[in-house]
C-alpha cells in the first residue's frame, strides 16, 4: 500500500499544515505498513526539504519549473495526480487549506478518488480509515469512510498538530511531469499579502471583535491585544455587513472556521451562526457585559464586564507577564 | 453567453440539529430549507455577467421536489430559466457532481457558478469536481470577478491574502462572501418567478465513493466559569490561561 502527502509551499517555504499533512500521513502509513511519499510542487524548492524531515518525510518527491512557482489549479492537479498514479498510490493526503481544497476535488475526478474533506479525525479501523468531520457548521459530526480504489483525505489545518522528532535523511527525487500552455488554463499572476497579522484560519490564538465594540474606531483595543499575544483578529459578522471590517476576518458559519488554542470573544453575544465556526476552539475566552450572553454557554473562562475597561486591563497584565 | 448556476436546499442557519433515527443524517422535522448562502453570491454573479454580455442564465438543482423552492427563488432574483435534475436517493458530493456534469456537457455552457461550498455538508468540493469532469479552467472562493474581451481577472481568498487568477471562458467559478451584494427579489420578480419554468430531468445515477457510518452531536462542552464581573478578574484570568489552559 502507498501513502502520499502533499506538502503545501508558498514562496518557497513549507506551510505549517504541510507539517501536519506530512506527520499524520506518515502515522497512518506506518500502522497500515504502507511506504510514504511526500509531494511538493514549486519551484527552487531543495534547500526547503530538510525542514520536513522532523516530521518523518524520508522519501520526497518534487516537481520544480519556474512556471509551478506560483499556484496554478490546472497545472498542480495535473502534475500531482500524474505523481500519485506513478507511485501507485491508494491513500492521498492533502491540507484543508485553500489550495488543498482548490486541488483535492480536481485530484479526485482524475482518479475517481472519494474524498473525506476538512477532517478534524482519523482513526484505524481494520485497514479502513474511518475519518470524522463536521457537518451543519459543526452542529452535528460525521464518521465517513472511503470506498473508491484511491482516497483522498483533506485535513483541517491547527486540528493535527505536529511535533518535530529527530531528523532521519531524506531522499529527494525530481519528477519530470510535461506541461504545456494548455495545463495552464488558469493561473495566479499576483499575491497580496496583508501585512502583519496571521490570517483566523491559521493562527493558535485569536482575538475577535463584535458590536460591543462600538464602533471601528474602538477595534484598535482587539488589536493590540492580539498583537501583543501574536493573535489574528476575527470579526462577528455583524460587525464585518458594518463596514467596520474585513470580510475575511468574519468567523462563523458564513465565514471562516477556525480551530485556534485560545478564542478570546469581545463584545460578541455567541449567536448559532458565530458559535458554528468557534466553537471547536481548545480554549475559549469571553468578555462581555451580559452575563446571559449565549458566549458564555461555550466559554472557559468568562469576564461578564464591560470590554472598555477589562480589555485594556487584560493588554497591560499579558504584556507584564510575557515580558513585553 | 449561456450562464448556467448550480443551487443547493439546504437547512436555514438557525436550525437546532437532531439527528435522525438512522444516526446517519439530520431529522428533518421542523427545519426550514433555504438557498444556500455562498449559492445567492453566485446567483448575483450570474445576473451581473448577463447585464454585461447578454445571453440566457439557468439555475439548475439536483435533489427532490422540495428543491423547486430554491431554483423559485433563483428565478425571482432574475435568472429566466431552472433545471431540476429530479432525485431524491442520498448521494454523495462525487455523484451530484457527476450528474450535474452530464447534464452541464449538454448545455455547452460558457460560464458554470457555484457557491463556495454548500452549508450542509460542507464539502466545498462539487465546483472543482464539474471542473473537472467538463475539462473546464475553475476558479474557487472567488471575492472579484472581472470580464473582459474573453478574459476573466478573479480574485480569490487565500490564508492572509488574496490570489488574482488569470482564466478565460468556458470557465467554473465558485463564490465567496463578498464577491457582490445579492440583490433582494422584487415583488415583481416573485410574482414572475411564480410562471417560468422549471423543466424536469432524471439524473443518472452513480455510486457513493463516499459512505456515511454514524453522525452524532458533539461533546456538549463543559459550562465555563464566570471569574468575575470587572477588570478586577484579569490577573485571575491570565493565571489561569498560563496554568491550566497553558495556552500562553
Ligand atoms: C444566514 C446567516 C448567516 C450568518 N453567519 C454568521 C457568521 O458567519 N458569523 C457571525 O458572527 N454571525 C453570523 N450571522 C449573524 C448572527 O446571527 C448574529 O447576528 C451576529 O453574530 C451578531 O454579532 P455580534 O455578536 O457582534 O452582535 P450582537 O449580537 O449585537 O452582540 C453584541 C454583544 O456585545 C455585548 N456588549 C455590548 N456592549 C458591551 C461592552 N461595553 N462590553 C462588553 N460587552 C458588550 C452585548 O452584551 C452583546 O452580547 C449569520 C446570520 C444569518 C441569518
Ligand atoms: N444538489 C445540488 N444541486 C446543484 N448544485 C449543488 C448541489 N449541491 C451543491 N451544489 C453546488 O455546489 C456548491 C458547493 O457545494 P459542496 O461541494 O456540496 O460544498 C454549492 O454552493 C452549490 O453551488
Amino acid at each position: 500500500m502507498n501513502v502520499v502527502a502533499f506538502a503545501e509551499q508558498r514562496e518557497g517555504k513549507f506551510k505549517k499544515v504541510a507539517f501536519e499533512v506530512v506527520q499524520t500521513s506518515k502515522k497512518f502509513a506506518d500502522q497500515l505498513g504502507a511506504s510514504h511519499v511526500t509531494v511538493a510542487i514549486g519551484d527552487n524548492l531543495s534547500s526547503a526539504l530538510a525542514l520536513l524531515a522532523p516530521y518523518g518525510a524520508s522519501k520526497v518527491i518534487t516537481a520544480e519549473d519556474p512556471r509551478l512557482q506560483q499556484y496554478s489549479t490546472t497545472a498542480y492537479a495535473k502534475v500531482l495526480a500524474e505523481i500519485a498514479k506513478r507511485e501507485k498510490a491508494d491513500i492521498i493526503f492533502l491540507p484543508a487549506s485553500q489550495m488543498g481544497k482548490d486541488l483535492a476535488p480536481r485530484i479526485g475526478a482524475k482518479l475517481e478518488a472519494g474524498i473525506a474533506a476538512d477532517c478534524v479525525a482519523l482513526n484505524l479501523k481494520g485497514a479502513d480509515i474511518i475519518a470524522t468531520r463536521p457537518v451543519y457548521a459543526g452542529k452535528a459530526l460525521i464518521d465517513v469512510v472511503v470506498k473508491s480504489a484511491v482516497k483522498i483525505f483533506t485535513l483541517r489545518p491547527n486540528v493535527f498538530t505536529a511535533t518535530p522528532g529527530s531528523a532521519g535523511t531524506i531522499a529527494s527525487e525530481k519528477a519530470t511531469v510535461e506541461l504545456t500552455d494548455a495545463d495552464f488554463t488558469s493561473k495566479v499572476t499576483h499575491v497580496s499579502v496583508n501585512a502583519g497579522r496571521p490570517d483566523v484560519t491559521e493562527a493558535s490564538i485569536i482575538v475577535s471583535g463584535g458590536r460591543g465594540l462600538k464602533g471601528p474606531e474602538h477595534f484598535h483595543l482587539v488589536e493590540s491585544l492580539a498583537d501583543t499575544l501574536g493573535a489574528a483578529v476575527g470579526a462577528s459578522r455583524a460587525v464585518v455587513d458594518a463596514g467596520w471590517r474585513p470580510h475575511d476576518e468574519q468567523v462563523g458559519q458564513t465565514g471562516k472556521t477556525v480551530s485556534p488554542s485560545l478564542y478570546i470573544a469581545c463584545g460578541i453575544s455567541g449567536a448559532v451562526q458565530h458559535l458554528a465556526g468557534m466553537s471547536s476552539s481548545k480554549y475559549i475566552v469571553a468578555i462581555n457585559k451580559d452575563k446571559d450572553a449565549p458566549i458564555f454557554q461555550v466559554a472557559d473562562y468568562g469576564i461578564a464586564g464591560d470590554l472598555f475597561e477589562v480589555i485594556p486591563a487584560l493588554n497591560e497584565e499579558l504584556k507584564k507577564s510575557l515580558g513585553k | 453567453m449561456k450562464i448556467i448556476v448550480c443551487v443547493n436546499h439546504v437547512p436555514d442557519t438557525e436550525t437546532k440539529v437532531k439527528v435522525a433515527p438512522d444516526n446517519k443524517s439530520i431529522d428533518r422535522a421542523g427545519v426550514n430549507f433555504m438557498l444556500s448562502p455562498y449559492d445567492e453570491f453566485a446567483v448575483e454573479a450570474a445576473l451581473k455577467l448577463k447585464e454585461q454580455f447578454g445571453g440566457e442564465t439557468i439555475a439548475m438543482s439536483l435533489g427532490g421536489d422540495t428543491h423547486k423552492e430554491t431554483l423559485r427563488k433563483a428565478l425571482a432574483m432574475g435568472i429566466e430559466k431552472a433545471v431540476l435534475l429530479k432525485d431524491d436517493a442520498v448521494r454523495d458530493s462525487y455523484s451530484v457532481a457527476r450528474a450535474l456534469a452530464d447534464e452541464l456537457k449538454t448545455m455547452s455552457p460558457d460560464c458554470v457558478l457555484f457557491g463556495k461550498q454548500s452549508i450542509d455538508y460542507y464539502d466545498e468540493q462539487i465546483p472543482g469536481l464539474v471542473a473537472e469532469f467538463l475539462g473546464f479552467p475553475s476558479v474557487s472562493v472567488i471575492v472579484k470577478l472581472e470580464a473582459k474581451d474573453g478574459h476573466i481577472t478573479c480574485e480569490r481568498e487565500i490564508e492572509g491574502g488574496h490570489e488574482t487568477v488569470e482564466t478565460k471562458f468556458p470557465v467554473v467559478l465558485s463564490a465567496q462572501k463578498g464577491l457582490n451584494e445579492p440583490r433582494y427579489p422584487s415583488l415583481k420578480g416573485i410574482m414572475a418567478a411564480k410562471t417560468k419554468p422549471i423543466e424536469e430531468k432524471k439524473p443518472a445515477a452513480y455510486s457513493a465513493l463516499v459512505e456515511v457510518l454514524d453522525m452524532k452531536k458533539p461533546p456538549p462542552k463543559a459550562a465555563g466559569k464566570i471569574i468575575g464581573t470587572d477588570k478586577t478578574a484579569v490577573p485571575e484570568l491570565v493565571r489561569l490561561l498560563h496554568e491550566e489552559a497553558k495556552v500562553i
